[in-house]
């Protein structure tokens, strides 16, 4: 059983961080973050806090790697080693392999791949921080970061965990949850598609519940997406208002 | 109504932006007859000729046949160089498109024409996407610069240097009395014995790439340069 | 990191037309049903020197799965459960597309994914596997090799998973002076809830379930449910582009319930 002596919700159906069931963390979204990436984005929800760099497209090195009608789209998850409760190793670890599959598979529907052949665009995220999420909190930065770069999309992606607690859903599950909690859903949707490009799950989950957690996850995703945009925009806008404001 | 931004809008990919009658440019797609953004952009509308236009913030150099563009040597082959023109496609320079006559190329050591870190002017002859672009410095105004300093600038706000029909550029020249050298990759180059005019240049240059997207540009420029006490004509084309 | 293929098999536009077209009159090239499976083979204890053995196959795509079972040290976060190690290799032998060397990122998909769906699931009560908390559990070692690939190895995967635990025997044992001795007789390993994983595909606008290689290479996003016995899901994988919506995610469930069945009767008991 993986709830142990852990209550993850109390008698007044609060989380062990206050939460209602389906409330969200906080979070906030930086674009632009870095100066020597084409693109990127910082993310922090709850917790976690982790970095999204994108450089591309460019030429790709070893040029066999290369795709003669389109570009090749490369990620690269990683976990520091200080940003968990007990270090983690620096080398690849099977589970950071995984995400880095399915968090490319996320984003990849959504880039024009086809306008640049013979390129490689390359997503590297680092989770400097985590506390339950980091693949789907990773994919709604990498998201903001390929926008940021100028990178052409249909539309940008956004994504969030449910989990559970006994037969209670959970919205965006922290890391006890994660842990000691009955499940974890990570999702991620095309908002204006309404497409869903990644879909896991751990625990069990009856069909039903399954259903109410799309529904769960896609009104935080567009929370999400909200903020999303504030952050590519704002820059923008800040330079806009200084100039006009100084004139 | 089927404009869904105003005009000047900052939008990102996926935003819906117009649909018909109007007809999406730039960096725009359509799906089922609605014209969505395609990348970050400012938005620009036409309503009279009822087009949207996506201008994008960023954008890599994509060559394009008879564009000018500003590069760097990287490798020298037997034959040719490599030159990085600031795209994710290097390109190629034959040495048939830089010596004066055909002559045996294999023959000659072709880093003692260029090397590795040399600039050059030169204009891309032949690029389609299936292979790497194709440049010459045969003709008039091309070819190695010797002199001058070299500013990067995002390909996408080349349009807003150069201006309409160069009016920008060539305000910019006059008003300085530099040497501008303008590739359509990003790249630009400023020629001029006066320190301070170069420093000056580099400036405006920055600025045009930081507020391309803030309406009133050119008078924001030409107040800029009055600013430093240097009178800006009122350009004819 | 993890890379768009760069090589892999390209199906035939020619092919892939009439894959389609049959597709939208709701058939398939190999006259099955939209969520009918191909023939399903079980054969348990195929390998003597395992403790478990299960070599499955469906329609022509082969499997085989082995289980090894040792006395080791528990996780230390879970002092007083047995320990599951899922472990699948995509070799060469089963695809001219497959690479030998280290695990790559689909090996290790799709271990991890077996490996969910039956710790989800419960599939081995690992809680009986203790016999001393914290110093000495049992330590199943699940192994999966395709032979053969010709679409669907996570189905077949799973299947030949869960066969070959069905059929572990491992060697009672008694604790002594706080050592476990292994005794001369053999139980069955106790097993739980076993989950049986169904694949589903889109092309277009049509779910198809087991897709075969052909289907695979030109499928629009595929995910993978791993279904209970009593009409739970245990796990979920949407592997590959491509994407579901909403709406379709619920076909796909229940879609992988009703079909569930028909696997689960394959089953040895």
């Amino acid at each position: 059983m993986r709830s142990n002596n852990v209550v993850l919700i109390n008698e007044e159906g609060l989380r062990v961080d206050g939460r209602r069931p389906n409330e969200m963390r906080p979070f906030k979204i930086i674009a632009g973050y870095l100066s020597n990436a084409d693109g990127s984005a910082y993310i922090e929800l709850g917790r976690n806090k982790i970095v999204a760099a994108v450089y591309g497209p460019r030429e790709v090195h070893p040029k066999y790697l290369a795709l003669p009608h389109r570009a090749t789209v490369r990620c690269r998850y990683s976990m520091a080693p200080f940003s968990v409760e007990e270090r983690k190793s620096p080398g690849r670890s099977r589970r950071e392999i995984e995400l880095s599959k399915v968090i490319r598979e996320a984003l990849e529907p959504a880039i024009f791949v086809e306008e640049y052949p013979r390129t490689v665009i390359d997503i590297f995220i680092q989770v400097l921080e985590a506390d339950g999420g980091t693949r789907t909190a990773s994919i709604t930065a990498a998201s903001v970061a390929l926008a940021d770069a100028g990178i052409p999309m249909r539309d940008l992606v956004a994504a969030i965990a449910v989990g559970k607690a006994g037969d209670t859903l959970l919205l965006d599950l922290n890391g006890i949850e994660d842990q000691y909690g009955d499940g974890d859903m990570p999702i991620a949707i095309m908002p204006r598609y309404n497409l869903v490009t990644l879909f896991q799950a751990d625990g069990i989950f009856a069909p039903e519940e399954i259903e109410e957690a799309l529904k769960m996850a896609r009104e935080a995703i567009y929370k999400l997406y909200e903020g999303q945009k504030e952050a590519l925009k704002r820059k923008y806008l800040k330079i806009r208002e200084e100039v006009l404001s100084s004139e | 109504m089927p404009v869904y931004v105003r005009d000047r809008d900052i939008v990102v990919p996926g935003e819906p932006l117009a649909s018909q009658p109007f007809k999406g440019e730039g960096a725009v797609y359509v799906d089922k007859r609605k014209i969505y953004a395609k990348a970050l952009s400012v938005v620009e509308i036409d309503s009279e000729s009822k087009v949207i236009r996506a201008i994008p913030l960023k954008k890599k150099y994509l060559p394009a046949k008879g564009d000018k563009v500003i590069g760097k040597i990287v490798d020298v082959g037997v034959t040719h160089w490599t030159v990085d023109i600031n795209s994710p496609y290097p390109a190629i320079l034959q040495a048939t498109e830089v010596l004066p006559r055909p002559t045996d190329a294999a023959r000659m050591d072709l880093s003692k024409i260029l090397k590795p870190g040399d600039i050059v002017v030169a204009k891309v002859i032949v690029f389609d996407l299936t292979r790497d672009p194709l440049l010459t410095i045969k003709e008039r105004g091309l070819g190695k610069i010797t002199k001058g300093t070299l500013v990067q600038i995002d390909p996408a706000k080349i349009p807003r240097l150069i201006g309409k029909k160069g009016s920008m550029a060539n305000m910019i020249r006059k008003a300085l009395g530099v040497d501008l050298i303008v590739g359509k990759n990003g790249r630009v180059i400023i020629i001029s014995d006066d320190r301070e005019k170069e420093a000056l240049a580099i400036l405006i240059i920055r600025k045009i790439e930081r507020e391309a997207h803030v309406s009133g540009l050119t008078d924001r420029i030409k107040k800029f340069l009055e600013s430093y006490g240097i009178e800006v004509e009122n350009n004819a084309q | 990191m993890s890379s768009t293929k760069p090589f892999g098999d390209i199906l035939s536009t020619i092919k892939r037309e009439s894959i389609v077209t049959l597709l939208r009159k709701g058939e398939r090239i190999d006259g099955r049903g939209l969520h009918e499976y191909r023939k399903i083979e079980i054969e348990t204890n195929v390998i003597s020197k395992a403790e478990g053995s299960a070599l499955v196959k469906i329609g022509d795509t082969k499997v085989i799965a082995g289980v090894k079972t040792e006395i080791g040290k528990p996780f230390p976060d879970t002092p007083d459960m047995g320990v599951q190690i899922v472990n699948a290799e995509l070799i060469p032998i089963a695809s001219p597309f497959f690479e030998p060397g280290p695990p790559g990122e689909d090996d290790i998909e799709l271990s991890r994914v077996i490996d969910r769906g039956l710790r989800s699931s419960e599939a081995i009560k690992l809680n009986e596997l203790a016999p001393i908390p914290g110093e000495k559990v049992w330590i199943i070692y699940i192994d999966i090799y395709p032979l053969d690939h010709y679409g669907n190895l996570v189905d077949a995967s799973g299947l030949a998973a869960v066969s070959a635990l069905l059929t572990t025997k491992i060697k009672n044992w008694k604790v002594e002076d706080g050592d476990v001795v292994l005794l001369d007789e053999e139980k069955p390993l106790p097993i739980g809830e076993v989950p049986v994983f169904v694949t589903v595909g889109k092309i277009g606008d049509t779910l198809i379930v087991d897709p075969s290689y052909e289907e695979e290479l030109i499928l629009d996003a595929k995910i993978t449910l791993a279904v209970t016995s009593n009409g739970k899901i245990s796990g979920i994988q949407k592997s590959g582009l491509g994407g579901f919506t909403p709406e379709e995610i619920k076909n796909a469930v229940s879609l992988a319930i009703n079909v569930a069945d028909q696997v689960r009767k394959k089953l040895p008991t």
